[in-house]
């Protein structure tokens, strides 16, 4: 076997990945905050201050309107790529990764499968917060749940990667979290929810534009109104070219110890 | 077959690694035998870590190769991590990871895989298979990292520090298995700052201290060779004992203490000398015991301190 076929060897993945989810259902609180505290707000959110939507008032701009799934689905993307930054934090800290990288497993296998773990609880997720919203909000208008499930993952996957250069440079577990959430949510003000990008000052438009947010949201928006995926060429590229970007620098600076 | 004339499964030469300023490891050079024990002994912070993980593949040296069953560990590390077992110091397993699900996750990453089951309970913790692992005492997560290091039926087995937590009776069981493990042809290559259980348990050792070999050779060999000197005590009430054998060729000293009379010599070479002594002097003895310098004093004096420091 020569390095090139060991490097991208996946031996492995299936069963840790399957084992990783078990492990993550075995925490209740970490489901619990994934997964449950994420659907109920925005149910509860919707409730009370949604009032009924109709397929004219679509085009309203605000929190309250259609960008509450968006944002909603911004805010469970990004608490997966926290909860992902801690993992690997604890994982290295407590030398689990660099147990699990003395065996045939490969460290490209390993990141993968924390990867597909949550890229598994965003999309049961989002769906959940999709088809329940459809079931107890006021909304008339039809969802694209799978498509907007699609771009909710593309998204988090982008994030993600940005995700592994801060894990990367996080010393130890608790820091990571903090850092997380310093570099993490303030992207979401200038993503474009809350101020459409194009009157923010021209430094934020910069810092906008470099940050995967803008994009996912963006690319989500259009999902939810059913745009083509071909009209949102840009975001998705965009989100690609931020997932190598970063992918190519975790790789670099990555620690496993 | 004697040892050297077995086939070499690792060999290392000129291996250096520093991290910042500190020189971790020096120009280590060493190889060791098929189906052997060989320990990497020393203080904590010796170097002995750092030397295995290079070994191992884990870690890239500055300088020096490595080669470990004809395979470099740094361009063939997939190949070389499918027929090597590793225990590492101060590892740790996912916390609501079960023993079985670990023993199991283990056994699918190998091409070759032993009973994992039959391996827990070899290793007296079958009862806890279902138990996570953060329920699990030291001696057991430590018992447990031995198994993973054997779930597939390696060639060579590097294990560190391993008996580190635990009580006498479990040093004691794990010891056996160690040795059980190279009579079944494997070799096995461990670090220990215990030098009783180097002593006990190693074909050969490596003497480390800053970062550097010191000495290599089989325990007994290290004794006789750094540490010769020989304290005899003879229990007797004959009281011209103590005059007649001080009196035998290389004896240094000779003193009666109570019931025992005491004597210092500088080479295993008196022992006849004073065997001839009793039989012709007609000395009745009770008990005749030698006390030999263990790994602990060849260390004080190879390195000018304690291995405990």
């Amino acid at each position: 076997m020569n390095m090139k076929t060991s490097a991208f060897s996946f031996r492995g993945l299936g069963a840790l990945t399957w084992l990783e989810t078990k492990i993550f259902l075995r925490e209740p609180l970490g489901v619990i905050g994934s997964v449950f505290v994420p659907v109920f707000v925005f149910l509860a959110i919707g409730r009370t201050f949604g009032g009924r939507m109709t397929g004219a008032e679509q085009g309203q701009r605000g929190l309250v309107g259609p960008d509450l799934a968006v944002f909603a689905a911004l805010l469970i993307s990004i608490s997966a790529v926290l909860s992902l930054v801690t993992i690997i934090a604890i994982y290295r800290e407590g030398g689990i990764l660099k147990r699990l990288r003395a065996t045939p497993l490969r460290p490209l296998t390993i990141l993968t499968a924390h990867v597909l773990v949550k890229l598994l609880f965003t999309a049961v997720t989002v769906t959940l917060m999709t088809l329940l919203g459809k079931r107890y909000l006021p909304v008339d208008i039809p969802i694209p749940w799978v498509a907007f499930t699609a771009a909710t993952l593309v998204s988090t996957l982008s994030i993600l990667s940005l995700g592994f250069v801060l894990a990367s440079v996080a010393p130890t577990a608790r820091f990571a979290q903090p850092i997380g959430t310093i570099v993490l949510y303030p992207m979401i003000g200038i993503s474009g929810l809350f101020m459409p990008i194009s009157q923010m000052s021209a430094p934020l438009r910069v810092v906008a534009r470099l940050m995967p947010a803008s994009y996912a949201v963006s690319l989500m928006r259009g999902a939810w109104h059913g745009d083509s995926w071909l009209s949102h060429g840009t975001d998705l590229a965009a989100l690609a070219i931020i997932f190598a970007l970063s992918t190519a620098v975790a790789v670099r600076v990555f620690r496993w110890e | 077959m004697s040892l050297s004339a077995r086939p070499r499964v690792i060999e290392v030469a000129g291996l250096s690694k520093h991290y910042g300023s500190t020189r971790a490891v020096q120009d280590v050079s060493l190889h060791v035998f098929q189906g052997e024990i060989f320990g990497l002994i020393g203080p904590n912070g010796a170097g002995k870590t750092t030397t295995m993980e290079c070994i191992e593949g884990l870690r890239v040296p500055d300088t020096g190769s490595v080669s470990v069953l004809g395979l470099d560990p740094f361009t063939d590390v997939v190949p070389l991590l499918q027929r090597i077992g590793v225990q590492l110091q101060e590892a740790q397993l996912q916390k609501r990871i079960t023993v079985a699900e670990a023993i199991g996750l283990w056994s699918s990453l190998y091409r070759t895989s032993i009973d994992g089951r039959q391996l827990l309970e070899q290793l007296g913790i079958a009862a806890k298979s279902g138990a996570r692992f953060m329920t699990l005492s030291g001696g057991q997560k430590q018992r447990l990292f031995i198994a993973l290091a054997l779930i597939n039926d390696p060639e060579v087995v590097f294990l560190d520090e391993l008996t580190t937590g635990l009580d006498p009776q479990a040093r004691r069981a794990i010891w056996d298995l160690v040795r059980g493990i190279r009579d079944r042809g494997k070799t096995v290559f461990l670090t220990t700052h215990l030098m009783e259980e180097a002593e006990r348990l190693c074909d050969r050792v490596a003497i480390i201290d800053h970062g550097r070999v010191v000495d290599v050779d089989s325990p007994a060999a290290l004794v006789a060779r750094h540490c010769p000197e020989r304290t005899i005590v003879i229990t007797t009430t004959d009281d011209r004992a103590a005059d007649l054998l001080g009196r035998v060729r290389g004896v240094e000293s000779s003193v009666r203490e109570g019931a025992h009379v005491i004597l210092r010599a500088p080479s295993v070479e008196v022992m006849t000398g004073l065997i001839g002594c009793l039989a012709q002097e007609r000395i009745e003895v009770t008990d005749f015991r030698t006390i030999v310098p263990t790994l602990e004093e060849v260390f004080l004096k190879l390195t000018g301190h304690s291995v405990r420091q």
